[in-house]
């Protein structure tokens, strides 16, 4: 189900950034709609990260245009983030979901009913009045996940989410945002995880030194990619 | 060596003795230090974590302007506010001068610049940690003051602590504005320089370790305090 | 039912004088630290107080900053010790009149090795230009109090200008009656000191009386209302009570019945001429 008033499709056209004067992207154009999630891979320092704070609104474009479907306005609500670290307030793990309720101004008694169903979707229920930074690397990571659902939000960023996780805490985060996904929000991921870009993709940006070098279908990307870079990346053979 | 033996006694009996005036004295000494740490953490503390998550134009020269202020003398401050609360000066009609009202907003602009400062540093860091965060949740500079103020709480509390050792340790100031009235405006420090200047060293050596002992009491309790919490919230 | 009015009808009065109490029945005197630290306010204010139901307040001051904190307006009384400076006071219309009240006397205090060779000297302008002439330590208050004053007039009548020696042998230490005979006991000074303030110190080390006696010694406080014509919210009537107090017989003899050691410090004289001084 999907709000009327839809903050999709995202037009992204000629987009560039540097900082401390070095380019890191060089003009990167292309849309989203609304969807499976779409995965930006690549491998370090291809600009995934930044790519992904332009998106979300935390850095100014250094040129080109972010255009949502609606205004600035009314777009940043309906969006949410979460960190690779992921950024926990020293506060009860119940306490840390309502917050940003609280900031869009949403009352007491929604506050808790929606941090109360995040935190069950994220299994973190009987952990509620625990403090969140007593929590494990994979709790923790759930829990900033939680705090972003609970937002309700169209669109979700997600920065390379299990980049510091184990293996199983990496699977309990790709279940909840692949619920997330089914749910109908639209997932904007960053990894440089094949096995995992390939489980949760529904189609892929190939970023590699600040370009879009391929865009496609996650089903065509991975049996046949079209350009050497993307099949480089995909043999393992390009880690830079 | 003799000297101290006899103070450390002598200091022993006063508190065992609970001598009422002593005990009027410390009983003043803490009133009039906690009041003022509270008022000056009522300005301090906002405007240190505003410092910590602004940038405007002039930013440095205020925090400059606020490290210059944690070493003002406190006989300047005293002074000046002796001069404001004067009947003659622009506060005289409230009556203020040597009552321990004028002790407190003493020791509360002495300690605020360095309530401001502090803060600014403990915060910074948070801020530096959670900044995108709040901005993700579409929380501005503003709005993350009061985050900040309340996740850095049990940092804070050290910086409370520090400006209340400052302000129950300080004499120059409240011995201006308030006159080291007996029974009345007498606190522990202005205490120390009068038996000091009877010559009875012993006695103010005595009240001296009366009020470190004081001081580390609450010292130690809010440390206790502060480290059962933070254990609790990592 | 009964108990109940009882009950509260005895907090009414009790209330009532809290009320009062914490409404005007206090003044504020601005005074010299050795009224103050001899005691002598210790012993006679309670006395008043259960008198008038007027609670004192003392603030300790030099002469000369107690003056000037009655010319501000922020306290009711003056009660000092430099005549000269009491009477500019007066006649620059701050307050008063001013009214004799009792008399101390200065005592020359020096270390006992005494090598001003000044010991039993009765003749204080004597002794004063021995030490001079010895060029033997000597800590001066410096402070612009009464008994700073009292030291200056001294120097003067035994011809010796005291600021050719400042910073040497003639050290002032800008400080109060006890810090001054802190800072001679730690060097084995000479110094001026009122009688009450020596006998009420304890860090004494080796110091004595070495001259005392001499009647240019004498020490006469006054006392005088800060004037409410200049400054409205001085409490007129109550400041008057004190002063008409202090130089009452009862008052008098509170004044004469305080003492240290077995030793009276203080002479009242508020109806007797005041002992001869130099001029």
């Amino acid at each position: 189900m999907r709000a009327p008033d839809t903050i999709l499709p995202l037009c992204v056209e000629a987009l560039r950034f540097a900082a401390g004067g070095v380019e890191i992207l060089h003009g990167v154009s292309f849309t989203l709609e609304a969807g499976p999630p779409t995965v930006v891979i690549g491998p370090n320092g291809a600009g995934k990260s930044v790519l992904l704070r332009l998106l979300h609104g935390l850095l100014p474009p250094g040129g080109g245009a972010v255009r949502w479907a609606t205004a600035p306005d009314r777009s940043a609500p309906r969006q949410a983030m979460v960190f690779q670290r992921p950024v926990l307030l020293r506060r009860s793990v119940m306490a840390n979901v309502a917050y940003p309720l609280a900031l869009a101004g949403i009352g007491p008694r929604e506050r808790a009913r929606r941090a109360e169903e995040a935190l069950d979707l994220v299994g973190l229920s009987a952990l509620a009045d625990r403090p969140a930074r007593r929590l494990s690397g994979g709790e923790q990571q759930r829990l900033a996940l939680a705090r972003a659902a609970a937002l309700g939000p169209e669109v979700l960023f997600l920065d390379e989410p299990c980049a510091s996780l184990d293996p199983s805490a990496t699977r309990a985060v790709e279940e909840i945002v692949a619920a997330l996904a089914r749910r109908g929000t639209k997932i904007v991921m960053t990894t440089h995880d094949i096995g995992q870009a390939r489980r949760l993709a529904g189609d892929v940006i190939f970023l590699h030194r600040g370009r879009v070098v391929e865009r496609a279908p996650a089903a065509r990307f991975f049996v046949a990619p079209e350009t050497p870079e993307a099949a480089a990346f995909l043999q393992g053979e390009l880690v830079w | 060596m003799g000297d101290l033996h006899a103070a450390s006694t002598a200091a022993l009996g006063l508190i065992l003795a609970a001598d009422p005036a002593v005990m009027g004295i410390v009983g003043l000494s803490l009133q009039v230090s906690l009041t003022a740490v509270l008022l000056a953490a009522l300005v301090g503390l906002p405007l240190g974590a505003l410092l910590a998550v602004t940038r405007f134009p002039g930013r440095q020269s205020v925090i400059v302007a606020l490290n210059a202020l944690m070493g003002l003398p406190p006989v300047v401050a005293g002074l000046l506010i002796y001069l404001l609360l004067s009947r003659s000066g622009p506060l005289g009609p409230l009556g203020l001068l040597f009552t321990p009202s004028a002790m407190v907003i003493a020791q509360a602009v002495l300690i605020a610049p360095i309530l401001a400062a502090l803060t600014r540093e403990t915060l910074s860091g948070l801020w530096e940690e959670y900044a995108e965060q709040l901005r993700s949740f579409g929380a501005g500079p503003l709005r993350a003051v009061p985050t900040l103020l309340w996740d850095g709480r049990f940092a804070l509390l050290t910086v409370l602590l520090a400006g209340f050792g400052r302000a129950s340790a300080e004499v120059g100031a409240v011995m201006i504005v308030g006159g080291n009235i007996e029974g009345f405006t007498r606190v522990m420090t202005t205490a120390i320089a009068l038996e000091t200047s009877k010559g009875d060293l012993p006695l103010a050596l005595a009240l001296g370790l009366v009020l470190m002992g004081i001081v580390l009491a609450v010292n130690v309790l809010a440390q206790v305090l502060r480290s059962a919490a933070s254990r609790w919230a990592g | 039912m009964v108990t109940l009015r009882r009950g509260l009808l005895a907090m009414v009065p009790a209330m009532a004088a809290r009320a009062a109490s914490a409404q005007e029945r206090t003044i504020t005197v601005a005074s010299t630290t050795s009224t103050e630290q001899s005691g002598l306010f210790g012993h006679i204010l309670p006395l008043f107080t259960r008198e008038t139901g007027i609670v004192v307040r003392v603030v300790a001051l030099g002469t000369g900053q107690a003056l000037d904190v009655g010319r501000r307006g922020d306290a009711d009384v003056v009660f000092v010790h430099d005549r000269e400076a009491e009477e500019r006071f007066v006649a620059e219309g701050f307050g008063g009149p001013r009214h004799h009240v009792m008399y101390n006397d200065f005592v020359l205090i020096g270390p006992a090795a005494d090598p001003a060779r000044i010991a039993g000297l009765r003749n204080i302008t004597e002794a004063m230009r021995r030490i001079a002439e010895a060029r033997a330590r000597f800590v001066s208050r410096g402070d612009r109090s009464g008994t700073h004053a009292a030291e200056l007039r001294l120097w003067q009548l035994a011809g010796v200008d005291p600021t050719q020696g400042r910073g040497q042998w003639n050290r002032e230490v800008g400080q109060g009656m006890g810090p001054t005979l802190n800072a001679a006991a730690a060097q084995g000074a000479y110094v001026l000191a009122d009688r009450g303030t020596w006998l009420s110190f304890r860090n004494r080390q080796d110091l004595r009386i070495l001259a005392e006696g001499d009647e240019r010694l004498f020490n006469q406080y006054g006392v005088m209302v800060v004037s409410a014509a200049r400054h409205p919210h001085v409490k007129a009537a109550e400041a008057r009570r004190f002063v008409e107090w202090l130089t009452s017989p009862t008052g008098q003899t509170a004044i004469a019945g305080y003492r240290v050691k077995g030793e009276q410090l203080f002479f009242p004289n508020a109806d007797r001429p005041e002992p001869a001084r130099p001029s």
